[in-house]
């Protein structure tokens, strides 16, 4: 009796729990564990930046004539711009508005892809015919001219540049769904819901999109770290946020007006943006591995 | 094969149609007024009216678009708003000059990450494959515009024979006349000079729009040539005893190839959107610094015909790419043409 027990005991210590799986499968993935510690250090970044910064008065219209142009050293770690402000501090801030363009252009562009791409998988027909020639079409536009032309037309600001990018974002969200979805249809479980007299909605939100999880989780951490290049390729062309607000993209361009001799001033910030975008991709790539998702 | 491009063509045609309605769409529902951009500020508000009226702006929008596209039909993409000049004439005057830099681009890619990505796989966990990795990674996760400025810095100090600005010396006094671009045309002139001139200048912005592309294509090739190393057929080559060498690059490759040219015709837009910040960086005098600057003017006709021609870009790229995956791999037409 004791025995059996005893060989209970080993057997409950030795099954693990699937989140004691997941998390065994992320500490074996070295790509995760460093894409997630980059992630998390630039989002505490973020938040805590006025706290962080070793110059935080240089987030704003600081000037210090003295001290424009230094090049990396002690006191200023990423050197200083052309008007004395120190470029690790305004990094720091300038990954608020990196994060904020996520969060925003992510909040909403994704929901709205996925809900097209389940509608067009699970209805078929003429939905189906209707929003994918539609994604095909967004599909053709590229979507930094395109990003481009709307915020130009409608005052470039970090709002319209959310609204543009996000107005591009949805379409690979809606062809990711639309397959997994398609795929899922002539499954089993699906025809049961139907059978049972499940709504739609049940099926499409209740039944078919926790099996699109893993691979919308992988899509939005790659996709983070494009919408940061986005942005920040956006106001490189003095496209979106403007001067004095510490961005990265701004800072870049400000920045290669004084090349080469300050190359800090370009290249510094440049980095900050490659760090970031480095973080999310390495975070997506090793949730790939670990999911086995195919995007 | 002719039934299936047919197919896919029309079906592209259908995409670019689509395109020019919703873009003329959304710069008409946009707010700002045509005419008032035309005129300036200091124009008076019968002025603006005139115009207007000339421009045809008070007729509803759906005759509006169908004037537009009765125009793209022929060739007309109306005129700039601030110049007058015809957009097409402008577009068609920079238009080489990007396909000559995306062309570069794109044989770039291939001939870089195609042959790496073999590499790779072959070598599969040596160092090889975690160098090839590491490299791909950085390709794709640097923005185009800072590697465009990483590697204007490096010219301008221990690369000098690379120039950072412009396409062409000015002093070699060279018009490219009959095709438009300098490569092909200075051959035909020959004039070896402007021949390596024009590639010392190219040589940098191929390189900073290649960069995202060649870490992309490498890792697909690699997962492709190492999926399809698995499959019968190549077992029964090698059991045949036909060389590793042969079986790596005339079957195996064949096979795997159709997964890299998807995914350089899929990227073909964001490629072009990074042609716009490349050539912006390196004062490449295409239709990509032609758009910033009607962008930044706010020049609605100028900018409409831009992305309409980035559109016809797209397609075409596409279209070049099932036509070379219908050679390569028969089953690729007849899929396309049943599905399509």
């Amino acid at each position: 009796m004791s025995s059996h027990t005893q060989l209970d005991d080993a057997r409950q210590q030795r099954t693990l729990t699937s989140r004691q799986m997941a998390w065994y499968r992320f500490t074996r993935n070295p790509s995760a564990i460093i894409g997630s510690l980059i992630v998390i250090s630039v989002f505490v970044a973020a938040i805590f930046a006025p706290y962080l910064a070793t110059h935080p008065e240089s987030a704003g219209a600081h000037v210090d004539f003295i001290n424009r142009h230094s090049p990396p050293s002690w006191e200023f770690w990423f050197g200083t711009d052309n008007v004395g402000r120190d470029i690790f501090s305004r990094s720091l801030f300038g990954y608020r508005i990196s994060l904020g363009l996520v969060v925003g252009v992510l909040g909403v562009a994704v929901p709205f892809g996925i809900t097209l791409g389940l509608m067009a998988g699970y209805f078929g027909g003429r939905v189906e015919f209707i929003i994918m020639r539609f994604t095909d079409i967004m599909l053709a536009v590229p979507p930094l001219a395109m990003a481009l032309a709307i915020t130009a037309v409608l005052s470039p600001n970090l709002i319209n540049a959310m609204i543009a990018i996000t107005l591009l974002w949805w379409t690979w969200h809606t062809r990711l769904i639309y397959r997994i979805v398609k795929a899922q249809m002539s499954e089993d479980y699906v025809e049961a819901a139907k059978v049972a007299g499940a709504s739609h909605f049940h099926i499409m939100f209740r039944e078919l999109l926790p099996n699109c999880v893993s691979a919308i989780s992988v899509k939005v951490s790659l996709d983070a770290g494009f919408v940061i290049l986005f942005g920040a390729a956006l106001s490189f062309l003095g496209l979106g946020v403007q001067p004095p607000t510490p961005d990265l993209g701004t800072m870049v361009s400000t920045g290669s007006e004084y090349l080469p001799e300050f190359w800090w001033e370009a290249v510094m910030p440049g980095m900050a943006i490659l760090y970031a975008i480095l973080g999310f991709n390495l975070l997506g790539d090793g949730l790939r591995d670990m999911m086995d998702v195919e995007l | 094969m002719a039934f299936y491009l047919t197919k896919r063509a029309l079906s592209l045609l259908m995409v670019l149609l689509g395109l020019a309605v919703m873009i003329f769409v959304i710069a008409r529902i946009v707010p700002g007024d045509p005419a008032r951009i035309a005129l300036g500020p200091l124009a008076t508000a019968n002025q603006v009216a005139e115009l207007r009226q000339e421009m045809g702006l008070n007729d509803p929008i759906y005759v509006q678009l169908w004037h537009y596209l009765v125009g793209l039909a022929q060739g007309d993409l109306g005129k700039s708003l601030l110049t007058s000049r015809p957009v097409m004439s402008d577009i068609l005057q920079a238009l080489p000059a990007t396909f000559e830099l995306v062309l570069a681009t794109v044989i770039l890619q291939i001939s870089i990450s195609i042959p790496l990505g073999v590499l790779a796989a072959y070598y599969r966990d040596s160092w090889i494959d975690n160098i090839t990795r590491i490299l791909s990674l950085l390709g794709v996760v640097i923005p185009g515009f800072v590697l465009a400025i990483i590697l204007q810095l490096l010219a301008s100090y221990y690369f000098t024979s690379f120039p950072v600005t412009g396409r062409l010396d000015p002093s070699l006094d060279f018009q490219a006349n009959t095709t438009g671009l300098l490569l092909i045309d200075s051959v035909i002139a020959g004039r070896p000079d402007v021949f390596i001139d024009a590639l010392r200048y190219l040589f940098l912005p191929a390189i900073a729009l290649a960069a995202g592309g060649i870490g992309q294509v490498m890792r697909i090739t690699r997962s492709a040539m190492i999926e399809v190393g698995s499959r019968d057929f190549i077992e029964a080559a090698r059991a045949y005893g036909i060389p590793e060498r042969v079986i790596t690059f005339r079957y195996m490759l064949r096979v795997a190839s159709v997964a890299p040219l998807t995914i350089l015709g899929l990227e073909f837009a964001s490629l072009i959107g990074n042609a716009f910040v490349v050539e912006f960086v390196f004062s490449w005098p295409g239709i990509a610094s032609y758009g910033v600057r009607t962008i930044l003017q706010k020049d609605l006709n100028a900018v409409i015909g831009v992305v309409l021609v980035s559109g016809v870009f797209f397609v075409i790229a596409n279209l070049t790419i099932d036509v070379l995956l219908g050679i390569i791999d028969p089953r690729h037409r007849i899929r396309g043409a049943q599905k399509a």
